[in-house]
Parts: C-alpha cells; sequence; structure tokens
C-alpha cells in the first residue's frame, strides 16, 4: 500500500521541489532534473513493482482520507488497484520516465528549464491519481488537473501568441466534453446515491428500468415525453468528458494545435497518457456501459468515424508534429470502436502500444526538429538517414509499429480490434470493421509517407543547417532506443492471444469480461488477419511508390483530385465551420454584453448614482452661503415650524 | 384692566420687528440693535405675565436677561471692532467666509 502510495507522491514531490528552484533560483537553477528524472524512475519502479504484485493476484480498495460527508452523501479519497489501473500505471510512469530523460537535452538552454520538469511532474502526479481514484469525484478532479496541466505546457513558450491560442482552445474544448461528464456525475449520484464505482457499479444492473423523461420542462405544459435510460444517459454524458480528453470527433480540434508545445509533452500528455484518459474512462465504466446497447453504438460508432477521418487528415499535411497528432486521433479512435464493441481488454492492449509506438514517433519528430532548429515542415527535410541513424532506425520502428505489420506491436492490438469487431454479428459491426480496414490501410500510408520525405530521398533541408545536422545526444537517442525495442515486442504481451497474456490479465476487471469472444470460427480469424496485414502492405507499397520512386505522384494525384486534396489538407475545414457556428456568435455576444450591458447600463447605473448625488450635493451648496442673514433666516424657520409643530400637532 | 393678550400681542410685534431687522438690514451695528430689541420684546413678555398672574418671579428674571444682553452687547462690539479693523466695512454681506 505504502509503495501504491508513493507512486503518484514522488512526482508530486518532484514538482514542488523543482518548483521551488524555478521559482527561486540559486545554484540548482537549470539542474531541477536531477530531482525529476530520479523521482520518475522511482516512479516506474515501483509501478512495475505493483504490476508484477497485481499479476501474482492483489487487489485494493481503499478509501485514504473523508473529504465530503455531509447527511449520506460521503465522498473519499481513495485508490483502487486492479489490472487496468496496474496497466495504467505502468504505461504512464515508463513514459513519463522516458519523456523526463529526453526532456534533459531537447529543453536545454531552455528559459523555462526548471518549470518545465516541475509541470512534468504535476502532470504524473494528477495522472497517476486519475488513474488510481476510486470514485467519480476525484476521478473528475485529477481528470480536470491534467487537463490545467496540459494547457500550463502547451503554452510552455507563452511569449508566443499562437501557444498561448492553442492553450486556451485545448483547455475551453476539453471543458466543453468536461461538461457532459460532470452533468453524468451528477445524473450519477441522483440516481445512485453514491459516487464510487464499487457502489455505483454494484447497483447499475438494477438501474437498467429507470427512465429520465427529458422533456421535462415542457411535459406539464405541452405532455411532451422523451424517455431514455437512465444508465444510457449516463454512459453517453461520461462518454462526452471522454470525446473531449481523446480529441474524438467533433471535439478534436484541440490536439493537432496543442502541437504548439514543446515535443516532449506531445509525447507524453497528447499521444500516451492524458488523451489515454478518455479510453480509461470508457474502460473503466465499463460495468455501466455495457448496460447501454446505445450507448456503446454511440462510442463505436464515434471512434470509427474518428479513426477514419483523421486518417483522412493525416494524408496531406506537412507538419511532421500534426501528422503524427492526427495519427494519434485516428488510432485513439480505434481504442474507442474497441470498447464500442465490448472488447475493451482489446482497446486497452492498443493504448499500450500506440503509448510505446507514438510516443516514439513523437520523440523522433523531436529529434529531427532539434537536429534542424525548430524545422517543422517536411518540404524542407529528407536524405536525414545518413545523418541520424539512430534517429533513423528508430523511427523506423515506430512506423512499422503503427501500420500494424507483423511481428511489430501495432499489428496484434489492432488485429484484435479488428477481429472484435468482425465479430460482432450487425451489419453496423462490419461496416465499422471496413472503416477500420481502410483506415489501417491509410495509416500505413501516411506512416511511410511520413518516413519516406523525412529520412529518404534529396535533402531538401536549408543549406545553413545541413552543415551543422548531427545525430541527437544519448539522452535523447536512449529514449527512443527503448520505446524502439518496446515497439516491436510488447505486442508479445498479448500472445497467446484470448485467454492468455495480457487479454487473460484484464479479463478479471470488472466490466471486462463481455464481449463477443469466440464468435466465428479460426477460418475467418485467418483472414480477416490476413486483410489488415494486405491493407498495410497495401499502404506502405503505395507511399514507396509515390515517395521513393516517383515522387511526381502526389502532386499529379493533388492536381487531378483537388477538391479531395483542399478537404483533407484543410482538415475538412471543420476549425472553419466551429468558428462561423461558436466562436463568432460568441464573441459577438460577449462584445455586446460588454458594450450594452457592462458599460452602459452597470457602469451607467454606478456613475449615474455617483453623478446624481453629487448633483443634490451642488444643490444643497447652496445652502452655505456665508451670508449670516441666509443662516438667521433658516434659524428663524426651524424656530416657527417648531412652534407650529407644538401648536398645532 | 387692559387685558393680557394686548401685552403679549404687544410683545410679539416688537419681537417681529426685532427679527426683520436681524434678517434685513445690511448694518451690523443696526443688527445688533435689532437683537437688542427682540430681548427687549421678550423682557414685555415676562413683565406682563408677573402682572397678571401677581408673582414677582417674571420681573425678577428680566433682570437676569437685561444683565444677559449687556454682557452680550459689550462682546458682540468688540467682535465688531475687531472685524470692522481687519475689513474696514459694516456691511454683513461682505463678511462671508463661513463658507465650505
Amino acid at each position: 500500500m505504502t509503495l501504491l502510495l508513493l507512486i503518484p507522491l514522488l512526482p508530486l514531490a518532484s514538482f514542488l521541489a523543482v518548483g521551488l528552484i524555478g521559482l527561486f533560483g540559486g545554484p540548482w537553477r537549470n539542474r531541477g532534473h536531477y530531482l525529476a528524472v530520479p523521482a520518475a524512475f522511482a516512479a516506474l519502479l515501483l509501478s512495475l513493482i505493483v504490476c508484477v504484485q497485481v499479476m501474482l493476484g492483489a487487489r485494493l480498495t481503499a478509501d485514504l482520507y473523508t473529504w465530503i460527508l455531509s447527511g449520506t452523501f460521503h465522498v473519499s479519497i481513495g485508490v483502487q488497484l486492479d489490472p487496468l489501473t496496474a496497466v495504467m500505471l505502468v504505461l504512464v510512469t515508463l513514459v513519463s520516465s522516458l519523456v523526463h530523460l529526453y526532456s534533459i537535452g531537447y529543453m536545454r538552454d531552455d528559459r523555462g528549464y526548471d518549470r518545465f520538469f516541475a509541470y512534468l511532474g504535476l502532470f504524473t502526479f494528477s495522472m497517476v491519481m486519475l488513474v488510481l481514484s476510486n470514485n467519480f469525484l476525484q476521478l473528475y478532479f485529477f481528470w480536470e488537473a491534467v487537463g490545467l496541466c496540459s494547457y500550463l505546457l502547451i503554452a510552455h513558450w507563452y511569449e508566443r501568441r499562437s501557444a498561448c491560442n492553442a492553450a486556451t482552445k485545448a483547455f475551453v474544448v476539453n471543458r466543453v466534453g468536461d461538461f457532459g461528464f460532470g452533468l453524468g456525475i451528477l445524473l450519477i449520484f441522483t440516481t445512485f446515491n453514491a459516487l464510487d464505482y464499487q457502489t455505483v457499479f454494484g447497483m447499475a444492473p438494477a438501474a437498467t428500468g429507470i427512465t429520465v423523461n427529458l422533456l421535462r420542462p415542457v411535459s406539464g405544459v405541452s405532455g411532451a415525453h422523451w424517455d431514455v435510460g437512465v444508465v444510457t444517459l449516463i454512459s453517453l454524458l461520461l462518454f462526452a468528458g471522454a470525446v473531449g480528453k481523446s480529441a474524438q470527433l467533433p471535439l478534436h480540434t484541440w490536439l493537432p494545435d496543442a502541437m504548439e508545445g514543446p515535443t516532449p509533452i506531445s509525447a507524453l500528455i497528447h499521444a500516451a497518457t492524458m488523451v489515454t484518459a478518455g479510453v480509461f474512462l470508457v474502460a473503466r465504466v465499463s460495468p455501466l456501459l455495457s448496460l447501454s446497447q446505445t450507448a456503446m453504438a454511440v462510442v463505436a460508432t464515434v471512434g470509427g468515424a474518428t479513426a477514419l477521418f483523421a486518417a483522412t487528415i493525416a494524408l496531406t499535411q506537412t507538419d511532421i508534429k500534426r501528422i503524427v497528432a492526427y495519427s494519434t486521433v485516428s488510432q485513439l479512435g480505434y481504442m474507442m470502436m474497441a470498447c464500442g464493441v465490448g472488447a475493451f481488454g482489446a482497446g486497452i492492449f492498443h493504448l499500450l502500444t500506440h503509448g510505446a509506438f507514438k510516443a516514439l514517433l513523437f520523440l523522433g519528430c523531436g529529434s529531427v526538429i532539434h537536429a534542424l532548429a525548430n524545422e517543422q515542415n517536411l518540404r524542407r527535410m529528407g536524405g536525414l538517414r545518413s545523418r541520424m541513424p539512430v534517429t533513423y532506425l528508430t523511427f523506423l520502428a515506430g512506423v512499422v509499429a503503427l501500420s500494424g505489420l507483423p511481428p511489430f506491436a501495432g499489428f496484434f492490438s489492432k488485429d484484435e480490434i479488428l477481429w472484435a469487431v468482425f465479430q460482432v454479428p450487425t451489419v453496423g459491426a462490419k461496416l465499422l470493421w471496413l472503416v477500420g480496414l481502410v483506415t489501417a490501410g491509410l495509416t500505413a500510408f501516411y506512416a511511410f509517407r511520413l518516413f519516406y520525405t523525412v529520412f529518404h530521398g534529396p535533402s531538401r533541408v536549408a543549406p545553413e543547417l545541413a552543415g551543422h545536422l548531427h545525430e541527437s545526444p544519448p539522452v535523447m537517442t536512449v529514449p527512443l532506443m527503448v520505446l524502439g525495442l518496446l515497439s516491436v515486442s510488447v505486442g508479445w504481451i498479448g500472445l497467446p492471444e484470448g485467454e492468455g497474456g495480457i487479454g487473460g490479465f484484464l479479463s478479471t476487471v470488472q466490466g471486462f469480461t463481455t464481449g463477443h469472444r469466440g464468435g466465428e470460427g479460426a477460418v475467418a480469424h485467418v483472414v480477416v488477419v490476413g486483410l489488415s496485414v494486405a491493407a498495410a502492405v497495401i499502404g506502405w507499397a503505395a507511399a514507396y511508390v509515390c515517395y521513393v520512386k516517383r515522387p511526381d505522384l502526389p502532386a499529379a494525384w493533388a492536381a487531378r483530385f483537388t477538391t479531395l486534396y483542399e478537404l483533407s489538407f484543410n482538415k475538412w475545414y471543420v476549425d472553419e465551420v466551429y468558428d462561423r457556428l461558436f466562436v463568432r456568435p460568441t464573441v459577438a455576444l460577449a462584445r455586446g454584453l460588454w458594450r450594452g450591458v457592462d458599460v452602459r447600463i452597470i457602469d451607467g447605473v454606478v456613475n449615474g448614482i455617483a453623478a446624481t448625488i453629487r448633483r443634490w450635493g451642488q444643490n444643497v451648496q447652496a445652502m452655505q452661503s456665508g451670508q449670516l442673514q441666509h443662516y438667521a433666516l433658516l434659524m428663524a424657520f426651524g424656530l416657527a415650524m417648531l412652534v407650529g409643530m407644538y401648536l398645532f400637532w | 384692566m387692559v387685558p393680557l393678550s394686548y401685552y403679549l400681542i404687544l410683545s410679539a410685534i416688537v419681537f417681529v420687528i426685532g427679527l426683520a431687522g436681524v434678517l434685513l438690514r445690511r448694518n451690523i451695528v443696526i443688527i445688533l440693535l435689532s437683537i437688542e430689541l427682540m430681548l427687549n420684546a421678550a423682557n414685555i413678555n415676562f413683565v406682563a405675565f408677573s402682572h397678571y398672574a401677581q408673582t414677582i418671579t417674571g420681573q425678577i428674571f428680566v433682570f437676569f436677561v437685561m444683565t444677559v444682553a449687556a454682557a452680550e452687547v459689550a462682546v458682540g462690539l468688540a467682535i465688531v471692532i475687531a472685524l470692522y479693523r481687519r475689513r474696514a466695512t459694516l456691511n454683513v454681506e461682505e463678511l462671508n467666509l463661513l463658507k465650505w
């Protein structure tokens, strides 16, 4: 138990200590990593120990501190330990440690060096506590905390206008989702009168019959009714939070812009950990979610749609980090799709493997960016293979893993998802499977497109940078190599498929045992797997043709299919639509309220009162003329009044 | 017997004349004079009541009033003289510094 509690506390201590260094400086300035990095690795070590204990059967649910006690409303700060938590802990602490190490090299000479490490510690603490929570309120609290850290870290270079805007956008878009999440938690409370997982999940099956009339405000007058199952409603509202946090359609717009932040942040927060909190949430509430067919269908559909949508955009982007960002959105879609069909274990498995290879890809991009003095446009790269061999090889590992080619990690997890989706007997599920298959092909294509344009071919690097180009220092390449190894191997924990390996480990998590295991036969399985691999190979081959053999092809096709190209390149104009639909009216409303209400009415009233009183004062001032006889007259008048009152009242 | 009310009315009239003088005249000395007039109107009142109530108290009080009037005139004229030395005017409208 103590070991478990140290896992979040070490990063928290790191945050506090390094934060103080950052504030007060002194001889420790720019040496914050001496505290932060060991703390992170210690947390990793403890997570591994805890995970082994869980594998040997340890489970834990404990309330540590009574937070709110009001009548029957009881909320505690507590922890819960089960396979899902253990797995997430290892992922979070592993990527966090590697990013800590990497940042020593990447953020060297940065003005906010200590601040960066402090916020990394805060983030790690928040994410670990989020994963360890045993009730919804604590989860929500740390959910917001990781959002805060994301905001702080995206705007790390806060003198840049674009970075501040991106951070605000991330927070606001997340908030939209969190609004739904908050409503969901309220609904949980009013339905179950408790907020801790055990109670809610225990009572959930009994609540499937309860409905909520969504048209209640107008029912009295119009008699209109729209009854929705309360479990469905709760699930959908909680999913709204996941949509925001995991950048699913339609709340995905913040993630590409979040690339304004330093690349280690993109690797940690926007690839491996924070964005996976949404998937974690969906998996965590699986006992509740799987009771509602509607909600599951929504989750799966949103996931599939997002996967395809984001992949189409990644095909044409020129900023290397954006390509990887859209890839993240797309892969998160896969995870949601898996959860939506009940294969929560597969979704989490993909979360793990994705965490490895996506963090790798981001850190690899960071290595390239660092070597090219902050160049991020792949039109100005090329031929880096010879100058940056370690980055080249590890990046290749990441790309192959992302494409889902065996025996790399991505293959096993993606295949499990596609197989699980295929097994669902409905037509819609088959359609989703097809979407997943096509997306896999697109994924391979854009992944290798990125790879070939950056590392192969003639060098388009600016001449003044070309001479200085060199491989990154070991603090940066060692994490790349570790992640590279993981990208190759971590998929193997999924074997033997089904009940062994990680599948078996996760199947003991509450709610994970539903799903359509063992549907169609072995032949169908081989065919499905074969198709996935074929899609990946086709994608790779197309990229090879387009970017190595005949580099003139992409431009030619872009010219042929201009509409599609424009749609893809401009992210399907979603940001522009949101701008017209939401941003401009809100800004106009705000401006109207400011001018009309705040300035005219409120300031008017306050200033008006002051002006009126001043006018009265000026009128009364006339009484003080300084003329003796005026004063005497007033006295006489007062006297007459007194006498009159005495006589006549 | 002259009715009491005649004396009271006389006293009132004299008082009002004095009051009018205080409020309307510009010369400070005249204002002081008018104040004296008001005091004497009060004296008439006291004596009238003393006579009609057949008690000596009213007339005794007149002594007090006169004493106070004398003291007050002394002080008032001293102030007027000090003011005149400063401002060389007896016009009360020009003495208007007692304001905000």
